[in-house]
């Protein structure tokens, strides 16, 4: 054999290769990305929490949009209104088909006048290019050429500021250029963490320095290398939904069951009323009109039940050690009313958290339902509450 | 003397036959198989062409055959063993290469190299194919309604059909009357801009048709092939360990277990008719046997100009089958070697050797082919479907040494001049002439060739013009229409007689649905 095949690498892999002492790697848009540099993940959650956590989201995908029409092409083609971005602001939008029906959900930062980042989790030059007939518009995928490093956690304003990138005054999903160690970049506070943190965009060629130069200053702060599924733990509790676990971009559906629209999918916030003419806007007004059918909203199974349900079988109650992305049916009585997608133990908030798709009327804040969990390979239903999303929202996030 | 008496007589061992004989045999029937040659399988056979060189001689992947027939004759147990064809690889003529892999992944950054673009709409395109697979799969396992026809069954039929399509969707509806209608070039048109992709892929669209890739109709063609891609476990295709021959003898060893009586060397003559009515058939060798139930394997031009005296029939019927179109268009060569062919774009061992090689560079490439064979000539530079069975099975060759099976098209029945020895070697040399220029180690690799045109495929397996589907897999032959109107559910106007071969619907691949829908008609009629 004179060629190998392999996943790619993304430009920080010769710094967290050696770190993942386990071999726990995953697939991430076929990137290999830790899962953990631990074996266990606990310390790489705890430090998003309590100090900082570093992870790799290279594998995001990133486009730059420019030219004169660059606002008209996004805001023709994502639900909120992107001609009010203003300049070095951050809007996070999904994005829908003529349906109504959500494509993928993904952030957009206006970099300078009429140069814009799209980033995304499934490729979308292709849907891009389809929306920019007629517009003068520059199309650039630079997925490859831009390493992204999230930092995350209450002390990560302090180790970009050791390093002297003046973040001091960035508010919530803004942006700003700036250099570290004559590495150019920019930082914006955005995450997906529900925490205190920033995302830093670097030229891949300059990903390793960078990266070297975080841990060195963010040594003495405690910035720990976290893998994904430490990141999982912190967007359950944050509440932040993710492509093809909780929901699926619509062109993937196999039947019409499997798509969501944003309000089905707890971004009804981000669907513009006031703005012009977008991907979806007929179908989406036509919903809004209606009783909304399904939400997406947080269950808290509660503690008692559990312990009740494994103390039948004489064990404790047995928690999962990292974020499950199955389905868990939901019930309200003997009616199922819905499913679960995600869950995990939230080691913070010492509660067992679920996001779930729940149908009308079962979905207010305070609904008492059932989750459907296995105790010795048995089927049982714990006792679950609608909490209101997200579960943790710290001061430190926006302040 | 008096003849041996059976409930049913099948004609012809092919897998369509031997499945039917099954199934026949599994409700009871005191059942008999006659195949004329030494072999059983028909098209699907495996010969040891050269000592120690096993070939799946013509048919030589697997994709189509139906769930429901493995499952109802257990033909796992009878030695079904399917393995897996994983990729690909298309060499360009720049050196380069496209290769279909068998991880998403790994595909999608393959495309990605040629053009983002159509990695993107790869993604849309699986779906709406699955999807349009889906929606005809059902077809394939339903008897053929009569639209003219005012018979309760045959209404039911057709509102199961209208119901059917109805649940489809409008988007799914329409996608499906273009694949219905249009050429496979200007369907993929509408989706890629790479040209070795839509090459590649319109490849699938000609096989077995005597259609180029800007044919109309050649789209449906490619619906047929995908169809293999989402079979009950959704599995792509792949290779029968031991060669296709070894399917038809699960499926005989199925047969026999049943209680069917298997005989090869055994070529009937003619369809003994008594009254309107099937009585048995003669055999070559003089001997009858007779039976109320003759099931015909064989195609429709055999099974009503050849077996039974045309006259006999209806002469609309007997027009019908004299218009039903077979123009052969495909050949195949068969080689033994030494060792492993090099090829240019992807140099050495590696894995694009356990999948496919298309040799499709460009539908300008494939269309050009075509006009070769329009014209009456074999394709100077044909496209050709290569796979090396030794190194997914590699009992198919003593260790060390491989077998290459290399489908050709376009090889057309009707040459001008005729197919003779000399026109043979050429279109063999044409062939591996072609295949050096993307892998030139190949002629000193050779050690044996056997070159099979579509008069060879005619003079061995029976198949009328050489067509490797019984009939051409062209919308005006299928359905309700396979092989004629009013004669697309297996009977004939002679009682008793009746039709189970792949010339009748859902039609040709190893899928075996006509040799098993036949049988639930025959066996519905004698209760």
């Amino acid at each position: 054999m004179n060629f190998v095949r392999v996943l790619r690498a993304t430009p920080f892999h010769p710094r967290t290769a050696p770190l993942v002492r386990a071999q726990t790697w995953r697939r991430w848009a076929g990137y290999q990305v830790a899962s953990a540099y631990e074996p266990h993940p606990d310390r790489e959650y705890a430090a998003i929490r309590n100090a900082a956590g570093l992870i790799d989201v290279s594998p995001l995908h990133k486009y730059l949009i420019g030219g004169p029409h660059a606002a008209r092409l996004l805001d023709r083609m994502v639900t909120r209104d992107v001609t009010r971005c203003e300049l070095g602001q951050v809007l996070y939008t999904p994005w829908c088909d003529g349906d109504g029906k959500v494509l993928d959900d993904g952030t957009i930062s206006r970099l300078d006048s009429r140069t814009y980042r799209l980033t995304s989790a499934e490729p979308n030059l292709r849907w891009l290019h389809m929306n920019a007939v007629g517009l003068d518009v520059t199309i650039d995928d630079v997925s490859a050429q831009t390493a992204a490093l999230a930092l995350q956690g209450p002390n990560s304003r302090a180790i970009l500021q050791a390093l002297g990138a003046n973040v001091g005054n960035l508010q919530y999903f803004r942006l700003t250029h700036t250099n570290v160690r004559d590495i150019p970049l920019t930082i914006s506070r955005t995450g997906y963490t529900g925490d205190l943190g920033y995302e830093l965009w670097v030229r891949a060629d300059d990903a390793v320095r960078l990266w070297d130069a975080l841990i060195e200053a963010g040594t003495a702060y405690g910035i720990v290398p976290a893998g994904i599924w430490a990141l999982d733990l912190a967007r359950i509790e944050a509440g932040l939904i993710m492509l093809d676990v909780d929901y699926f971009s619509a062109p993937r559906a196999i039947i019409p069951d499997q798509k969501s629209s944003p309000f089905e999918i707890n971004l009804g916030w981000a669907v513009s009323t006031s703005k012009g003419p977008f991907n979806g806007q007929r179908a989406l007004d036509a919903e809004r009109a209606r009783a909304q059918q399904w939400a997406f909203v947080g269950l808290e199974i509660k503690w008692d039940s559990l312990e009740r349900l494994f103390a039948e079988r004489s064990l404790a109650p047995q928690l999962p050690t990292v974020a499950w992305r199955t389905s868990a049916p939901v019930y309200s009585g003997d009616h199922q009313v819905g499913y679960a997608t995600s869950g995990c133990w939230s080691p913070l908030l010492k509660k067992y958290l679920a996001l779930a798709h729940i149908q009308a009327p079962h979905f207010g804040v305070g609904s008492r339902l059932q989750m459907e969990i296995t105790v010795e390979h048995r089927r049982k239903r714990a006792d679950a509450v609608v909490r209101k999303l997200p579960f943790f929202d710290p001061e430190r996030k926006r302040a | 003397m008096s003849a041996a008496r059976y409930d049913a007589i099948v004609i012809g061992g092919g897998h369509n036959g031997l499945v039917a004989a099954a199934y026949l045999a599994r409700a009871g029937k005191k059942t008999v198989v006659l195949e004329r040659r030494h072999v059983l399988g028909g098209a699907a056979v495996t010969e040891e062409i050269f000592p120690g060189f096993k070939f799946s001689v013509f048919s030589y992947v697997v994709s189509l055959l139906r769930p429901e027939i493995i499952r109802d004759l257990d033909l796992p147990r009878h030695g079904l063993q399917i393995l897996p064809l994983e990729s690909t690889v298309t060499p360009m003529d720049n050196g380069d290469y496209l290769a279909a892999w068998g991880d998403a992944d790994e595909s999608r950054f393959e495309l990605e190299r040629h053009s983002p673009h159509d990695a993107e709409a790869m993604v849309e395109f699986g779906r709406l194919m699955h999807h349009m697979a889906m929606a005809v799969k059902p077809i394939l396992g339903m008897l053929p309604p009569d639209p003219a026809s005012l018979s309760p069954s045959d209404l039911k039929g057709l509102l199961k059909l209208g119901g059917h399509f109805r649940s489809l969707g409008a988007e799914r509806f329409h996608a499906l009357h273009k694949l219905m209608t249009m050429s496979s070039a200007d369907y993929l048109d509408e989706w890629f801009e790479f040209d070795t992709l839509k090459a590649t892929k319109s490849a699938s669209g000609i096989i077995g048709t005597f259609l180029g890739p800007r044919s109309p109709g050649s789209a449906y063609v490619l619906l047929h092939h995908y169809m293999g891609e989402i079979d009950g476990a959704f599995r792509a295709w792949g290779f029968q360990r031991g060669g296709t021959g070894a399917i038809s003898n699960a499926i005989a060893s199925a047969a026999r277990a049943l209680g069917a009586e298997i005989r090869t060397e055994a070529a009937v003559e003619r369809v003994t008719v008594s009254g309107g009515r099937a009585t048995g058939v003669a055999l070559a060798n003089g001997d009858e046997l007779s039976a109320p139930i003759v099931v015909s394997s064989l195609d429709p031009r055999r099974t009503f100009l050849d077996l039974v005296d045309p006259k006999a029939l209806p002469a609309d019927l007997v027009t019908d089958v004299r218009r039903y179109k077979f123009r052969g268009s495909s050949g195949k060569v068969n080689l033994a070697l030494s060792g492993l062919p090099d090829f240019t774009c992807m140099p050495g061992v590696g894995p694009h050797l356990r999948g496919a090689v298309s040799i499709s560079p460009s539908v300008e490439y494939l269309e050009r082919a075509y006009d070769d064979a329009k014209y009456g000539e074999f394709s100077r530079h044909p496209y050709m479907d290569i796979v090396i069975p030794s190194m997914i099975d590699p009992g198919m060759a003593p260790p060390g040494k491989h077998v290459m099976s290399i489908f050709v098209q376009y090889a057309p029945f009707q040459i001008n001049g005729g197919w003779d020895d000399a026109k043979r070697d050429a279109f063999g040399n044409a062939v591996i002439d072609t295949v050096s220029r993307y892998a030139s180690n190949l002629k000193s690799l050779i050690l044996h060739k056997q070159v099979i045109t579509p008069a060879d495929i005619e003079r061995i397996t029976g198949l009328s013009e050489g067509n490797i589907f019984a009939g051409e897999l062209a919308l005006q032959q299928l359905f309700f229409l396979r092989p004629s109107a009013q004669w697309a559910k297996y009977a004939t106007p002679i009682d008793g007689y009746w039709q189970c071969g792949s010339g009748t619907h859902p039609g040709g691949g190893i899928m075996g649905a006509p040799g098993r829908l036949a049988a639930q008609q025959i066996l519905k009629a004698a209760r």
